[in-house]
Parts: structure tokens; sequence; C-alpha cells
């Protein structure tokens, strides 16, 4: 059995998502492939070449790819299937958007953020924002599949596979890329971070989110979160929502301030490590899962910690 | 312009799920259901589109059980024109739901359909586009903002790290991310008038579709349950526990 895996980069080189996607891949077969398609990827594609048990890296150039088109993605990745069983994305918003797609050209039923593979055919994945885990055996001849990532390790380095070039079809006609604005960060990305802080809506403000939760999430070298309310009242943008509507993830370090703990923000942090929660509300649903719960209102409780975290050497 | 918009009956979001003793599936005896919450998104973007005179009529959609009539009202209460159930007890995977609703574009020809990206129950987040593939139309999903002119769909998108725009000629598939609208009440005038509006109700053998499952649920469990830790007194003693426990 043949596994593709659909590689998100930055043309310099892979992603970790990616990483983490190929080794669901290996659960299922240890002849995994991986596409790289970009415009000026090859850089990118050698990266790839070079995870531990990667069999062979596919390289395709294409203005479209740049964007992630999910046409374009369909357009290339439909042909190469007659040489595959299985084609697994990251399920992140790029793989989400392009995978179904191509499971209906395949008449096949796609598998949505796989967090198990039990066999070749038999997946575990969360439903309702994870508060029930459904096992499901797939009968199609060939597997559509995403991968929460949060829940693999990431494929390390030793692998040293060939790079093979492949021609990508003429992109489609009825998709226009217009623009992208993405947000310049020197903090790690939310869904790989191994700390994060998030803020709530306790925070009242976008500016008060600002002055409280950034600082504290720089001094941490963490990524910054928030709640789906936080996100709602406009104190934070939605690409930093985590939970069920937002991005799942599972650092090693969780901090939650002012956070009541709503089931829909839990589904995305509860696989967390460790888990903190500062919240002025003893009762808060948060604390039932926090590994260290702090009762305190997180005007003074976040300065204090700012402040032990600088006498701790950080 | 005619606008579709697929609507689906769901577990009420605030309704905590429980998983059945025997793992056959989730409890939803005498449970409160209402329309998917992203659903409700793409309605309330078609009523935006309707009374900005871009979009002349709003058909709702649903495939599910009777009562999911219930739900095709709320939609004509938003302010949908009418209804088309395609009634069927059975929980239909996207790939099934995508061929229905193909066959039903095929009937209606609308230019645009707005649908929710993702239904809070099976969390497949697929529909939308598997009915863009099969229909060969381009999709624009995860939508924050969408504007209709000259038979164009011009798409704000929440993609990783920020946003993304892109323009789809149209017939097109747009699919409703949060932050799209804020969906209205529906009045009690307007849910009075819905009580009026035709609803078609179809099985899924009027539709020629194959409709038979891919995929077998073996069970359904509990997610592993995580236990709570110990409230710290202060700063000082929290910072203390996480170098204790090798994270600082």
């Amino acid at each position: 059995m043949a596994v593709l895996v659909v590689a998100e980069h930055d043309n310099a080189s892979v992603k970790d998502a990616t990483n983490k996607t190929i080794t669901a891949a290996l659960a299922l077969s240890s002849d995994v492939d991986v596409l790289v398609a970009g415009l000026g990827a090859g850089a990118a594609a050698a990266s790839a070449a070079g995870i531990a048990g990667v069999r062979k890296v596919l390289h395709a150039e294409g203005d479209a790819f740049d964007q992630g088109v999910a046409e374009a993605v369909e357009g290339l990745v439909v042909p190469l299937m007659a040489n595959y069983d299985a084609v697994l994305f990251a399920a992140t918003a790029t793989g989400k958007n392009a995978a179904p797609r191509i499971a209906a050209a395949l008449d096949v039923s796609p598998i949505s953020e796989i967090q198990e593979v039990v066999n070749a055919t038999t997946f575990v994945r969360p439903i309702y924002a994870g508060n029930a885990l459904e096992t499901i055996e797939t009968s199609d001849a060939k597997k559509v599949i995403t991968v929460r990532t949060t829940a693999f390790a990431a494929a390390g380095a030793g692998g040293s596979a060939a790079v093979e070039t492949v021609t990508a079809g003429a992109p489609s006609a009825a998709v226009t890329f217009k623009g992208a604005e993405i947000v310049k960060s020197d903090r790690p990305e939310l869904a790989g971070a191994k700390r994060v802080v998030s803020g709530g809506r306790a925070m009242g403000s976008a500016d008060e989110f600002h002055n409280v939760i950034e600082p504290l999430a720089d001094k941490l070298g963490a990524a910054v979160g928030a709640s789906r309310a936080a996100v709602d009242a406009g104190y934070a943008p939605n690409d930093y929502q985590v939970g069920q509507t937002g991005k799942v993830v599972a650092p090693e370090l969780y901090v939650a301030v002012g956070i009541s703990g709503a089931i829909q923000h839990l589904a995305g942090m509860k696989d967390s490590k460790v888990i903190v929660a500062i919240n002025k509300d003893a009762d808060a649903p948060i604390f039932a899962i926090a590994d260290y719960g702090l009762v305190a209102d997180y005007k003074s409780a976040v300065p204090e910690l700012m402040g032990e975290l600088a006498k701790a050497g950080l | 312009m005619k606008v579709l918009v697929p609507v689906k009956r769901v577990i009420d979001y605030n309704v905590k799920v429980r998983v059945k003793p025997d793992q056959t599936g989730v409890d939803l005896a005498n449970v409160k259901m209402s329309m998917n919450p992203f659903c409700e998104i793409a309605v309330e973007e078609a009523v935006r589109l309707k009374e900005k005179g871009v979009a002349t009529e709003i058909v709702a959609v649903s495939i599910g059980p009777q009562q999911a009539q219930e739900t095709i009202r709320t939609a004509l209460a938003m302010g949908a024109d009418r209804g088309i159930l395609i009634q069927t007890d059975d929980d239909l995977e996207p790939l099934a739901v995508a061929k229905l609703l193909k066959a039903v574009i095929g009937e209606e020809a609308p230019e645009l359909v707005l649908m929710g990206k993702q239904a809070i129950d099976g969390d497949n987040n697929a529909t939308g586009q598997m009915m863009a593939a099969l229909l060969g139309w381009p999709q624009a999903t995860f939508a924050s903002k969408v504007e209709v002119a000259d038979g164009k769909a011009t798409v704000t998108r929440e993609i990783d790290g920020g946003l993304q725009t892109l323009e789809v000629a149209l017939p097109a598939i747009v699919t409703a991310d949060l932050r799209l609208n804020e969906p209205r009440y529906a009045s009690l005038p307007n849910i009075m008038k819905a009580k009026k509006k035709p609803i078609d109700v179809k099985s899924t053998s009027d539709y020629g579709v194959d409709v038979s499952p891919r995929l077998k649920v073996l069970k359904v469990t509990e997610p592993p349950k995580r236990a709570g830790g110990i409230k710290v007194e202060s700063a000082e003693q929290l910072v203390g526990k996480l170098k204790e426990a090798g994270v600082l």
C-alpha cells in the first residue's frame, strides 16, 4: 500500500504539521511519498527528502500552488492517486479546504481529523467538538484523510529520499487569488507552539488583551491564544481562537487567563501537557481540568506572575 | 440571483453531549435540537444579500428526519423564501449529502450556494468542498466577508495565520465561518409568515443518487477524562510548581 502526504511549507522547509502527518502516514504503510507543490519550493522539497521514513518526494511548481488554491491541488493530486491507496493532509485550513474536494473527485468518503490509526482501514476521530470519539472503518478502496496533528509526534530528520519532478495541469480559470493579509509575528505559530498563553472575555477590551496577555506570552516565549468569547467580543483576531471552532492545540504548557472554560474552548486545549488557569471565579469549569489553578483577579495575578518569572530568570 | 442554502438540524450547541452506554452513538433522545450554528450564519448572509437587492430568491434545503421541517421553518422565518426537505431517517455521510444537493442544484439552478463550513455533530467540514468538486464549481471556504457583483463573488477567507481573498466566478460554493455575520433572531410576525411559506417534501429516492454508506461506525466512546489538579495560593507557588513539572 502506498501513501501520499501533501506537504505544507513556506518554500524553505516543510511545516511541523507535515512532519506529524508523515508519522500518521507511516502508521498506515512504510511506503510514504510526500508531495511538495509550490512556487519556488525546491528547498522545501529538499527538506522533505530529509525526513526519516519518506520514500520519495514529488515536487510540482505552479502559480496557483503558492496560495494553496483547492482547485489547483485537486487537479494535481487526483491523477497522482492512480499510484496511491491513500492521501493524507494535515487538518489545517489549507488541508481541510482541499482534501474533501479530492475525495469527491475520487468518489470516496473523506475521513476528517483522525487522531489515531487503528489499522489501515480503521481510524479514531473526534466528533461533537471532541466530546465523543468515533472509531470508523472505511470500505473505500482509496482513502482521503486529514490528520489532527496534535495527536501525532513529528517525524524527525535522517531520510535521504529522491526528489522527482511532476508536472501540473492548467490552473482553474474560475478562481483568482486577490491577496492575503498574513499577520507578521515573531511569536511561535499557535498550532505547533510548545507554550500558549490565552486570554478570555474577562480582559474586557482589545487594549487590555494586548497589554496583559501578549507581554506574558512574550515572557514565556509562547504563542497567543484566545477563547471564542474574547474573539466574538473583538478583543483578539479570529486566528487566535482556540477551541472547537478555532484551533486545536496541545502544547507542553497552556496558560488560560480569565477564561471560564466553556466546553467549546476545552475541546481545543484539553490535551495540553500542563494546564494553568488564572480566574477570579473559584467555580469556573476551567479549574476542573487545570493542573494548577490560581483563584485571583488576573489584574494583580499576571503582573505578579511576570515578576516571579523574572526572578526565575525568564 | 437565486441563492441556495443547505441547513442541518443538529443537537443544540449549548447541550452537553452524552455518549450512549452501549457505545453505538450519542444520546439524542429528548435532547434540544437546533439549526447548526454555521448554517444559521449562511442563512443570515443570504438574507442580507436579498436585502441589498443582490439575491432575488433564497431556497433553504435540509436533508434529515421529518422534524428537520422545523429547521427549514427557522430559515424561512429569518427570510428564506421557500424550503425543500429531503426526508430520511438515515444519518447520511457528506459524500451522499453532496450528491443529493448536487441533484437539487441541477433542478434549482442557483447562482450561489451559501452554507456552513461544518456541522457541529460530525465535525467533518467536507460537504461544501465535495459539492464544489462534484459540480466542477469554484469554492471559497471559511468565509468572513462576501461581496457579490458582476457574476463574481469576492470572498475573504479565514486561513492559518491571517486572511486570504479569492475571487470566484459564479456559480460557486461559499462556506461560512464564524465571523461572517451575527445571525438575527426571527421576529414574531416573521415566524407567523414563515408558517405560510411552502416546503416541498421529497425522499432520497426521488433523486436517483447512491447514498449508501462508505464508513462503518464501530463504536462511539467518551474521551478520556482529564483529572483536575491543585489550587495554588500565589504566583510564586505557581512558578515553583511549573519548575517542578519541568515546563519552564
